[in-house]
């Protein structure tokens, strides 16, 4: 049976060919790639297009930031190419003119599930990362929220619960985040954790992470202390702060956590009442991007994605004002220049992908918001799981065509 | 059962004509047992041992009886119902009978039915000997006469088509490419067919053989000459497609072709409108597919049939489901866009639908819980003691 290829190609990116001025001649599908690796430097031209993380990068910026999917995706083709997008490319070019002697600016970035909205967070903070900023990256804040197995009343409130595990995780990622700014920064009080254990004034911030990571039990008011410290120093000029925190509705909505089965409220995690105070926009010198998710979110619908829906009423006046980026599906361009990259990594093993099919199907994308008009080999959704954008929400799965 | 019950109400229609009574029972048993009785006698030996009677045997008057009072009958029964006798056919009776006798019962073959007597009684074979004793027939003693015969015959016309194939290679006239009978659209005879037609009981290897044999007739390069033979042992095929039945097309007030069809699957109802000229715009209760089925084995089922016609991107689904669960919901969905996509489909691919299973309604439901066990087949802990 073969797909009947009914239509006239629309080949965007074969047209944009004739465009580029480097004509690559050994592979002319090679135009869904580009080879400006700097975020700086990435704009309209470079839309829909990937370009390749480097593998420094990876592994510096990036060591808990990326969705697992992708992780896999990375270890399976040996790279991480990520696709430049029109939201991302907004954040970036709002972070290049703001004015940072004022207040912290909100981002959000919302959509529904499967958009691309923390590889859009990832991209922005590449481009922060790259620019010598801080990168301050809460991975995923439903992770505090829920499934957590120890949870300790805390050392320096009576009424407040500590999750040791989760804060030293996430101080160790930090670490090899911002390495290089830990020495240069200096502690700007005394901070005492038991009797025998303190930090003084001016000691540089890599100890007080050291003696996070190290004493777990204090980990959580190391947490509190670090975010204070660089709150305040953001502003003094040295350097740009850049607060990213992906489902950032976990900090306003509710916890299945329980203390001798009596639910915790949110406001007695040491870990969500530091991350809310740093989400407040009374510092300077830097910028907060934060993105919603439903996906891990507790006791919200599955189809609400909207900022109102998930932040509720509460959060929506914390964040409120913010500049709303808002995500949707892949454009025709974006999917094709995705089907290619897939190709191109030779990720595709249907004989028809290459040649008909392509065309047949290309023509179907007629009308990129409705769903379901083509299939995709199932291997698409091990790597990018079926509902999500980077599984176009097409709902893409390709039939093995007898 | 069916003959007493033919029985019982061709008799009512004896009695409305004539004024004889007539009992149509059996009463040779009756009567054996009466001259036979012995002085002792239990309840337990003047019960019919049923299984050694054997099928019961009815005589060539009876048949006749029966034959002539069934016409009878079928006369009686054209006068009450106002109609003509002499064009009173098998389908006026059944539908007479089915409104003098309603019957509520499931089953059809309990209600009550008025059919000629050689549909109802099956066919007996005749006397095989004659009056001094010697039986007719040459094979009679193997037991399976008419069965032996038809063996025998076929294997003569193979030797006979074999003859003529060597007195053609003598002549050096023999070639391989003659017509060969053509078996395309027919199937051979079932066993109980074969055996309804010898009025004998054969054995499933007697059948095999039966069918090695005739296979081997075809096979044979001047076996043509048999063809009529062949194909009386061949039935035809329905092409099980013409049965469905095609709703035409509709059409709306722009001139846009539409069609909709229902389907069902264990516990859900679903009804589906398709549109031509759409853009795969797929909508359930209001809602998109891909927030009403968020899992992909779902969507899949739904999209199958269209990827199947080649259909994908042409039609605009608007559709509604209720009841059972999601695999139940996709599989209704999925029924109703076949039955919907037959409207705009050419001829023969109504067929490979078919063949595909995609128009076929799913018969399995919840089975029920019996009582004494703790579901439909799970029983309860067993106990040794």
């Amino acid at each position: 049976m073969q797909v009947r290829s009914v239509h006239s190609g629309s080949g965007l990116q074969l047209q944009a060919v004739a465009m580029e001025t480097e004509p690559h001649p050994a592979k002319n599908l090679s135009v869904f790639r580009t080879t400006e690796a700097d975020p700086a430097r990435h704009s309209e031209q470079h839309a829909a297009q990937y370009y390749t993380l480097s593998p420094t990068h990876l592994r510096t910026v990036f060591p808990h930031g990326l969705p697992p999917r992708f992780q896999m995706q990375v270890k399976t083709f040996n790279e991480g190419c990520v696709m430049v997008r029109p939201p991302a490319l907004e954040i970036i070019s709002h972070l290049k003119k703001a004015d940072y002697s004022k207040p912290a600016l909100h981002y959000l970035l919302y959509g529904a599930t499967g958009c691309g909205k923390t590889m859009s967070l990832c991209h922005v903070l590449h481009y922060c990362s790259t620019q010598g900023w801080l990168v301050l990256h809460i991975p995923d804040a439903h992770l505090w929220v829920k499934n957590c197995k120890e949870l300790l009343p805390s050392s320096s409130r009576p009424s407040r619960f500590d999750q040791p595990v989760q804060a030293s995780q996430w101080l160790q990622n930090f670490k090899v985040t911002n390495d290089h700014f830990l020495s240069k920064i200096k502690t700007t009080r005394r901070y005492v954790w038991t009797k025998r254990e303190r930090t003084e004034e001016g000691r540089p911030l890599a100890e007080l992470v050291e003696q996070g990571v190290n004493r777990v039990k204090s980990s959580s008011d190391v947490v509190g202390a670090l975010l204070r410290e660089l709150r305040l120093q953001a502003g003094q000029g040295d350097f740009r702060l850049a607060v990213a925190v992906d489902g950032v509705n976990a900090a306003w909505g509710k916890t299945s956590l329980k203390k001798e089965d009596k639910s915790v409220l949110l406001e007695e995690l040491t870990l969500i009442h530091n991350m809310r105070k740093m989400l407040n926009n009374d510092w300077c010198g830097g910028a907060i991007i934060t993105a919603l998710s439903q996906t891990g979110s507790l006791y919200t619908s599955r189809l609400s994605y909207l900022p109102q829906e998930l932040l509720g009423q509460e959060g929506f006046d914390k964040m409120d004002p913010f500049v709303p980026v808002p995500v949707s599906n892949y454009t025709e361009k974006e999917f094709e220049s995705c089907y290619l990259y897939y190709m191109d990594r030779n990720w595709l093993q249907h004989p028809n992908s290459k040649c008909e099919c392509y065309t047949g199907f290309m023509s179907d994308l007629r009308y990129p918001s409705t769903a379901g008009n083509l299939f995709i080999i199932k291997s698409f959704k091990t790597v990018c799981g079926p509902s999500y954008c980077s599984n176009f929400t097409y709902n893409i799965i390709l039939f093995i065509m007898q | 059962m069916a003959a007493s019950r033919a029985a019982v109400v061709g008799s009512l229609f004896w009695k409305c004509g004539s004024c004889s009574t007539g009992t149509f029972l059996i009463c040779t048993n009756v009567n054996t047992q009466l001259l036979s009785r012995q002085i002792c006698a239990t309840p337990a030996m003047r019960r019919k041992n049923l299984a050694a009677a054997g099928p019961q045997k009815f005589t060539e008057e009876f048949i006749k009886k029966q034959v002539e009072e069934f016409n009878i009958g079928k006369r009686h029964l054209a006068n009450m119902m106002d109609e003509d006798p002499q064009t009173f056919t098998q389908e006026d009776i059944d539908r007479s009978i089915s409104y003098l006798f309603p019957s509520g019962l499931f089953d059809k073959r309990a209600r009550p039915v008025m059919k000629h007597p050689d549909q109802v009684f099956p066919r007996q074979t005749a006397v095989q000997w004659g009056e001094d004793g010697r039986p007719f027939h040459y094979l009679f003693y193997t037991g399976k006469q008419s069965y032996y015969s038809l063996m025998h015959d076929m294997f003569s016309k193979i030797l006979a088509v074999e003859k003529y194939q060597d007195r053609l290679r003598s002549k050096n006239l023999f070639s391989l490419d003659t017509k060969q009978i053509s078996l395309a659209g027919s199937r051979w005879l079932l066993k109980e067919e074969l055996e309804e037609s010898l009025v004998e009981n054969i054995s499933d290897h007697d059948f095999a053989r039966f069918i090695q044999l005739i296979e081997r007739l075809v096979a044979l390069p001047y076996g043509a000459a048999e063809e009529e033979f062949v194909l009386g042992y061949r039935r035809q095929l329905e092409v099980q497609s013409s049965k469905q039945e095609i709703q035409p097309l509709q059409y709306d007030q722009k001139g846009v072709a539409y069609s909709t069809a229902d389907g069902r699957r264990k516990m859900s109802t679903a009804s589906v409108t398709l549109k031509d000229s759409g853009s795969g715009k797929f909508t359930i209760n209001g809602m998109d597919q891909l927030h009403y089925f968020p899992v992909l084995q779902d969507r899949e089922q739904l999209l199958f049939p269209l990827h199947f016609a080649r259909m994908l991107g042409r039609f605009d689904v608007d559709s509604s489901v209720t009841g059972g669960g999601r695999s139940a919901q996709a599989g209704a969905l999925r029924l109703a866009i076949s039955r919907a996509l037959l409207s705009f489909l050419p001829e023969g691919q109504v067929e490979d639908m078919r063949q595909a299973g995609l128009l076929t309604p799913d018969p399995r439901v919840k089975e029920r819980k019996k009582p004494g066990q703790e579901g439909a087949r799970k029983k309860f802990t067993w106990k040794k003691r």
